[in-house]
């Protein structure tokens, strides 16, 4: 959503106390029945065209998911979710190469405006043919994935003449296969976890990035799902492989249409670091948390994960989760290449009745590798959050070091916050610390800014702001602006 | 800690044991028992500690009979690294059961035992964990002990003495029940130790009244063949303090799991505890302290020291719930790995439903600080001094946070001994 600050309206149109994204689109859809079975998977994998190898990959996933049970510990509640009552594939009906915007479908267009795209890039967006010249100019490449296809890739020739590959991952299975085929699976295995396995058998679309050796991405690379058809599951995939010296940083924003049912969400993300590779990876996620009694709401079950597996490779995972009814999320780091270096930046907001159980884990493998966990979580109304995290020192993890610090704010007194870190160390040298606090907002700073006239939730997002500095200095400059008005939206009605 | 899917070992050696008919609270334990099994690693509670391998030990009840020259021998290695020698009162269990002609009952508190077979209906969930099910299934005797009202019950020794000499291995279950009435004061060390593969597992339940207030040291050095599964059940009233400390020492596989609870404004708990550890024991100090009243306190600090292949476990949990406004709670673990071998799984962790508190919880891992080392090098101090040093030092820190004097001394003189003994 970074292309959404342009043209960001000033903050009165923040003052509504309801989600701000929710409408929905109503285009024509291609869908597949409801139900998961390997005849869907086979469906999915025809449409898509995929080569041999990729069915099987899908069905040695989906006959492992059949074996496995859905995770029970996270610090979560939710009815029992009823796996044949999902679509697992739908796809926006396209005309391809549309000449002008007038020719694009009115909805879509509308849709990109009420989230707000400068009309250049909407143009783009649809897929509209652009004279040359005009693309480089914009700073940021957007893929956006509307429902489970992708619609299309913008600024892609810019990055084609750097060497950087940036298009729907099921266009890379095609035009990539030999890349796709020994990265995808190599960092999330299928069998990993439930969500994961369930995501690797009926994925449909997603982003595939890679970095040739020596490469600086010469623009941030930018993702937007939408989450548009009635009851469709989405299952996105996201590989993004950077070589020898390269470097990228991508960005990963989500609004979802305003819906009474509940919608799953399992994503797979995996990144792969080479030596003196760097990876930069930002998530803003708003999806539409439900209502303010708990009713419907996306639940958003993501298994993300990065292996730095070349010599001092670095990654780095930032993330402001407002939204989703549940949110079930450990953004990861393998630190596997010596000197190799893992970060995780988080705020999590919760209202209501929302549900997050985040955090992240750190493997520390290599000699020297280096960690840092901040999160920082809020909770109002009668929501729960919890961070879960783990910092794990290998045998042979000798001078490593992990930081951690995780806080707390609770706002009014029916909500929870739990702080849950697992420390394992195997390794003499290896040096872990670990922090957290939890308090709530401090009366002394509310009556100061009171005090001077702001209204009791100007000051309360005034403090929250304060509060997840540390994290928010993290993201682009674009996410950051956003980031901090939707903390301020997401704590809406929690005070007064 | 509860909600244990059945993923267990079978505990058959032990049910089978176990003569529950007629006593409702025996029934509900083994019934528990009969469906969790003995936990093995992958039950969140139990995620570092398994309980697998005892399964398969025949241990059989203890017996009465025992060799009184080895018994003789631990007391005095009780006096030793306790510093409470002749004249200090003292209650001795020898494989479970209270022995009358070793003890040396205090006066103005009241003290009995438990009748054999009889449970006191003392309110704790039988089923609420594995330690306190096993337990209930086998307890057969323990000290019953009551600091009446405004007394100061003074410094007890409390004495567990485990002997299977050449023997088949045995369990003893004792239960001990001591009650702090309303301004009542003790100060109670808690010494286990033993020779011989034999399995302890004490269960304490406590009651600090209003005002009242108990310091209790438990100093586990039960002998290198031993497992130790100790759980202690603590409720605190109003303005009463529990001052609890865990020296871990001995066992090749222990587990120390407290349940505190603080009833009523004003409580307080502290849950400190070390574990020192070597070759390749296992320790494992596992709490929940339960805020369930506003302004109360809980203080918590662990230190493991590890060297060789031992590995230490520590899961600490501060639970404040939705009342429990103006909580004060905080939380520090610490370990020290001596050796590339040596193993920390920590887990401390917070749960809290009351917004106006004050929680927070710190952990290290690491080596002795080079730094520090090169310090106390650099001023003319032998390698192994210095370490010494630098190691005293970390354990001191935890050592010092029990207030009662006489309990510092004793636990001061156990970390010296460990230490005389670790070099040696």
């Amino acid at each position: 959503m970074p292309a959404v600050a342009e043209t960001r309206k000033t903050v009165e149109t923040l003052g509504q106390n309801t989600y701000k994204w929710g409408f929905e689109t109503d285009i024509e859809m291609d869908i597949a029945p409801k139900g998961l079975n390997e005849d869907t998977i086979r469906l999915i994998s025809s449409r898509k065209k995929e080569p041999e190898w990729l069915l099987e990959w899908r069905l040695k996933a989906y006959r492992s998911w059949l074996e496995m049970r859905e995770p029970t510990w996270a610090k979560v509640n939710h009815p029992p979710i009823d796996y044949q009552d999902v679509h697992y594939y739908a796809a926006p009906r396209r005309k391809p190469g549309p000449k002008s915007l007038d020719e694009v479908d009115p909805e879509l267009l509308r849709t990109y405006e009420k989230l707000g795209i400068p009309l250049h890039e909407q143009a783009m967006l649809a897929g509209v043919e652009v004279p040359e010249g005009q693309e480089a100019r914009a700073p940021i490449a957007v893929d956006a994935v509307f429902d489970s296809v992708s619609v299309a890739t913008t600024f892609r020739k810019t990055l084609q003449e750097a060497g950087v590959i940036f298009c729907p991952i099921s266009e890379a299975v095609q035009e990539h296969p030999e890349l796709v085929r020994r990265y995808l699976g190599s960092v999330v295995p299928v069998t990993d976890n439930f969500y994961a396995a369930l995501n690797a058998a009926v994925f449909t679309d997603g982003s595939f990035v890679f970095v040739p050796k020596g490469v600086r991405c010469p623009m941030e690379l930018s993702t937007y799902f939408r989450i548009n058809a009635r009851n469709t599951g989405q299952f996105e995939r996201t590989l993004i492989v950077v070589e020898d010296g390269a470097s990228v940083s991508y960005l990963e924003g989500c609004t979802a249409p305003m819906r009474d049912e509940n919608q799953l969400h399992a994503a797979v993300v995996e990144l792969v670091a080479m030596e003196d590779a760097s990876i930069k990876y930002s998530t803003v996620q708003n999806w539409y948390p439900g209502d303010e009694n708990g009713k419907g709401g996306i639940y958003n079950f993501v298994t993300k994960r990065g292996a730095c597996r070349g010599a001092r490779s670095k990654i780095s995972w930032t993330q402001v989760e407002t939204g989703s009814a549940i949110t079930w999320k450990y953004p990861s780091c393998i630190l596997q290449g010596e000197g190799s270096v893992g970060e995780f930046y988080s705020v999590a907001v919760t209202n209501n009745h929302q549900q997050a159980d985040t955090g992240t884990k750190m493997i520390h493998i290599g000699r020297n590798t280096r960690s840092t966990i901040i999160a920082k979580t809020i909770s109002a109304g009668q929501s729960d959050s919890t961070y879960r995290g783990l910092v794990r020192m290998m045998p042979k993890a000798s001078g490593s070091r992990n930081f951690t610090q995780c806080d707390s704010l609770l706002i009014g007194d029916r909500c929870g916050a739990h702080t849950v870190p697992y420390i394992e160390s195997r390794n003499m040298s290896a040096r872990v610390e670990h922090e957290a606090t939890t308090s709530k907002i401090s009366e002394d700073q509310l009556f100061y800014c009171r005090q001077r006239g702001l209204s009791e939730e100007d000051a309360v997002g005034l403090i929250v702001n304060g509060f997840c500095k540390d994290v928010l200095k993290e993201l682009p400059m674009e996410f950051a602006v956003e980031a901090q008005k939707l903390l301020q939206i997401s704590l809406e009605g929690s005070v007064g | 800690m509860n909600a244990i899917a059945p993923v267990g070992v079978n505990a058959a050696t032990f049910l089978d044991r176990g003569d529950v008919t007629g006593n409702a609270q025996r029934q509900k334990a083994a019934d528990f028992l009969r469906h969790v099994g003995l936990p093995r690693t992958g039950v969140e509670a139990w995620k570092y500690t398994s309980l697998r391998a005892l399964a398969d030990v025949p241990f059989t009840a203890a017996p009465q009979v025992v060799d009184d020259r080895a018994v003789d021998t631990l007391l005095a290695e009780v006096e030793t690294i306790s510093g409470l020698g002749a004249g200090a009162s003292r209650v001795v269990f020898v494989n479970g059961s209270f022995d009358a002609g070793r003890s040396r009952l205090p006066k103005g508190v009241r003290i009995s035992t438990l009748a054999a077979g009889m449970l006191p209906d003392d309110g704790i969930d039988p089923a609420g964990d594995v330690t306190t099910a096993l337990n209930t299934v086998l307890a057969r005797d323990g000290l019953d002990l009551v600091v009446p009202a405004g007394v100061d019950g003074g410094c007890l020794l409390l004495v567990s003495i485990g002997q299977t000499g050449e023997a088949e291995p045995v369990s003893f279950h004792p239960r001990h029940r001591i009650v702090v009435e309303k301004g009542g004061r003790l100060a109670l060390l808690d010494a286990s130790v033993g020779r011989g593969q034999y399995l302890h597992n004490p269960l304490y339940d406590i009651t600090v009244a209003d005002e009242g207030y108990l310091s209790h040291a438990r100093i586990q050095a039960e002998g290198r063949q031993a497992v130790h599964l100790a759980v202690s059940h603590a409720r605190v009233a109003a303005a009463g303090v529990y001052d609890s400390f865990t020296l871990t020492l001995g066992a090749s596989l222990s587990r120390h799991e407290v349940h505190a609870g603080l009833t009523q404004p004003g409580a307080s708990v502290h849950v400190n505890g070390a574990q020192l550890l070597s070759g390749h024991q296992h320790g494992d100090l596992t709490s929940v302290i339960t805020h369930a009243a506003p302004d109360c306190v809980s203080r918590q600090t662990i230190k493991n020291v590890l060297s060789d292949q031992a590995r230490g476990v520590f899961q600490g949990k501060i639970l404040v719930e939705r009342i429990a406004q103006k909580t004060d709670g905080y939380q520090m673990n610490q370990a020290l790995l001596l050796s590339d071998g040596a193993e920390i799984d920590a887990k401390p962790e917070l749960e809290i439903y009351a917004d106006d508190v004050k929680c927070s919880h710190g952990a290290t891992v690491g080596a002795l600080d080079d730094d520090q080392l090169f310090y106390l090098r650099s001023r003319g101090i032998p390698n192994a001094a210095a370490r010494s040093i630098l190691i005293r030092a970390f354990l001191h820190d935890v050592v010092d946070q029990i207030d009662d004097q006489r309990l510092k001394d004793s636990l001061n003189l156990a970390v010296e001994a460990w230490w005389t003994r670790e070099v040696a």
